[in-house]
């Protein structure tokens, strides 16, 4: 398929991407990590399926309650099927990434945890993978331990293996980071977190838009990822987990769908997947994901994440190149399409600002990720993130604002 | 194109009039915005009559917080206790002469909101300090 880094032609099937900002400015949008944009494919199976099969799914006896729980199951295998899993009922739907870690947390965590045990996080996490585990600690008081990154921004795996050696519970990690981009060795950490008995986590939320994961391969235990980075909808994320492991744990959120038998006063949970999807799901948006999947698959993910190698090379070679910019994180070779920077006596917010008016859509901030910049002694930085829509000519758009920024406020 | 970032702001960014601190003081107080990470801290020198003698900002941040920092504790010497609880949003916007959309307001507005906080003697800093009536 072709994905080509100039005139890309995936950009025709996100119809927002032809948008103007004001009059004659584009928008050039490079803000893929916080959320991505949506193909045509995905916006019609969702508009199809309001207009022709809306229903609950998995009660009522009718044409349409019966197609639409048929949509939101081949929806599920082919989310497993995407991420290299065979039994469908591994696939978990929840809200998003941050939902489906405070799953585990709040399931696994809570009848698994103790006062004296440890768990292993690291220092490049997203806020969504340490406020669940900070919230438990209060609650059943385990010890935290940090995995360092180094200045390079890649963690410390020795340190890692020292830490091991509290006989951790628990380890969970980031696939990929959000901010730097850093790329981390996910075979084998989840090997050595075995090796010392811990429930291997993974932060898949930057990892499984943009390039091919096989979790079985990868031995993971825990998987979490967001619909809304990978071109499908808001609302809707998974959480994958081992089948002994989903089945020893003990639901989650209580309510219908995910009881077998309710008594006055006792219940029945259903079987997993059911057990922790209570309620009435965000079906249009689990179609959705599934039409995201397909569009994903068309393309490859191979052939997405080499599109964004090369982009990535660009975008941190012309940064690189301003001076007075210098973009944090690893070598290109050890990242994904992140290009997190810092321009000197220039407020990321300022800098946002300006590239906003031409069209160029950034995030300026800390990316929820405070306790990495805190360490990095710096209050935020500006991210410019990348996906299959994006070519050269808006790398270009890029490097031309922030020139402008010099102008302004050199 | 660039109405955001006035001559004025650039300047008092890149070179503000009224930072610093000052020892002894009446009145300290300080801020973060924690979305940005903005902070600001404001020393006020306060006389007999209620009237402030002299002020000065600290902290770091963005542009906008910087420069409306700036003007704000220029715009307040010499005024009274009474006066400075009656600033609201819009006399910000004012000083700096732009508009702004509702992320940009809180970095224009954290100064106003260490200031009120520290007039009135809080431990903590509140948005409805800010918000206009
Ligand atoms: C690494 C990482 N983890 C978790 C999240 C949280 O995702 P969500 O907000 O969809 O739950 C994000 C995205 O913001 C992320 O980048």
């Amino acid at each position: 398929m072709g994905i080509t880094i100039s005139n890309n032609p995936q950009r025709q099937d996100f119809p927002i991407l032809s948008r103007k900002i004001s009059d004659n400015v584009s928008l050039v949008y490079l803000d893929s990590a916080a959320t991505s944009q949506k193909p045509n494919q995905v916006i019609s199976a969702m508009d199809a399926y309001y207009r022709n099969n809306n229903a609950n799914i998995h009660r009522g006896i009718h044409v349409l309650a019966e197609e639409a729980t048929a949509e939101y199951e081949r929806a599920r295998e082919k989310i497993a099927n995407f991420i290299g899993v065979k039994n469908v009922k591994q696939i978990v739907f929840t809200k998003n990434t941050t939902e489906s870690i405070n799953l585990v947390a709040y399931s696994w965590g809570r009848k698994n945890l103790k006062t004296s045990d440890h768990i292993i996080l690291t220092e490049m996490e997203h806020h969504s993978n340490l406020v669940p585990w900070y919230i438990l600690a209060e609650e059943l008081g385990f010890q935290i331990d940090f995995v360092p990154f180094d200045r390079e921004g890649m963690l410390d795996i020795d340190q890692y293996q020292r830490l091991l050696e509290n006989k951790p519970k628990l380890v969970a990690f980031t696939h990929m980071s959000n901010v730097f981009g850093t790329i981390n060795p996910v075979g084998e950490m989840v090997k050595l977190a075995h090796a010392a008995g811990a429930v291997a986590l993974v932060d898949g939320a930057q990892s499984i838009p943009h390039f091919p994961v096989n979790v079985s391969e990868l031995n993971i235990d825990f998987l979490a990822f967001s619909g809304h980075k990978m071109c499908g909808p808001t609302g809707i994320g998974v959480l994958y987990g081992k089948i002994e492991l989903l089945d020893s744990m003990p639901p989650f959120l209580g309510g219908g769908d995910m009881i077998k038998k309710v008594r006055l006063g006792s219940f029945k949970p259903n079987e997993v997947p059911y057990k922790f999807e209570a309620g009435t799901p965000p079906i249009a948006e689990v179609i959705g994901l599934g039409a995201a999947v397909d569009y994903l698959e068309t393309i490859g993910m191979k052939n997405v994440f080499r599109h964004e190698q090369e982009l990535t090379a660009y975008g941190f070679d012309g940064l690189s190149k301003i001076q007075g910019v210098s973009v944090i994180g690893p070598a290109v070779d050890k990242r994904g399409g992140v290009l997190s920077f810092v321009m000197e006596g220039v407020h990321p917010h300022d800098v946002s600002q300006v590239l906003d008016q031409d069209g160029v859509a950034v995030r300026a901030g800390h990316h929820c990720a405070m306790p990495l910049h805190e360490k990095l002694g710096i209050p935020a930085s500006t991210r410019a993130s990348l996906y299959l829509y994006n070519d050269k000519s808006d790398l270009d758009k890029l490097f031309f604002a922030v020139e402008r920024v010099k102008s302004i406020f050199g | 194109m660039d109405d955001l970032y006035r001559e004025i702001i650039i300047e008092r960014n890149r070179s503000p009039l009224y930072k610093g601190t000052l020892e002894p003081h009446d009145i300290t107080f300080e801020d973060e915005n924690p979305l940005c990470g903005d902070v600001i801290r404001i020393d006020l020198r306060i006389d007999e009559n209620d009237k402030v003698t002299e002020a000065l900002f600290s902290g770091h941040g963005c542009a906008i917080s910087q420069a409306s920092a700036d003007l704000l504790v220029e715009s307040i010497i010499g005024k009274g206790v009474d006066e400075i609880k009656a600033l609201t949003k819009a006399d910000i916007l004012d000083l700096l002469g732009i508009e702004l959309g509702a992320v940009r307001l809180k970095c224009a507005l954290l100064s106003l909101k260490v200031l009120k906080a520290g007039i009135y003697g809080l431990n903590e800093a509140s948005d409805s300090l800010v918000e206009d009536a």
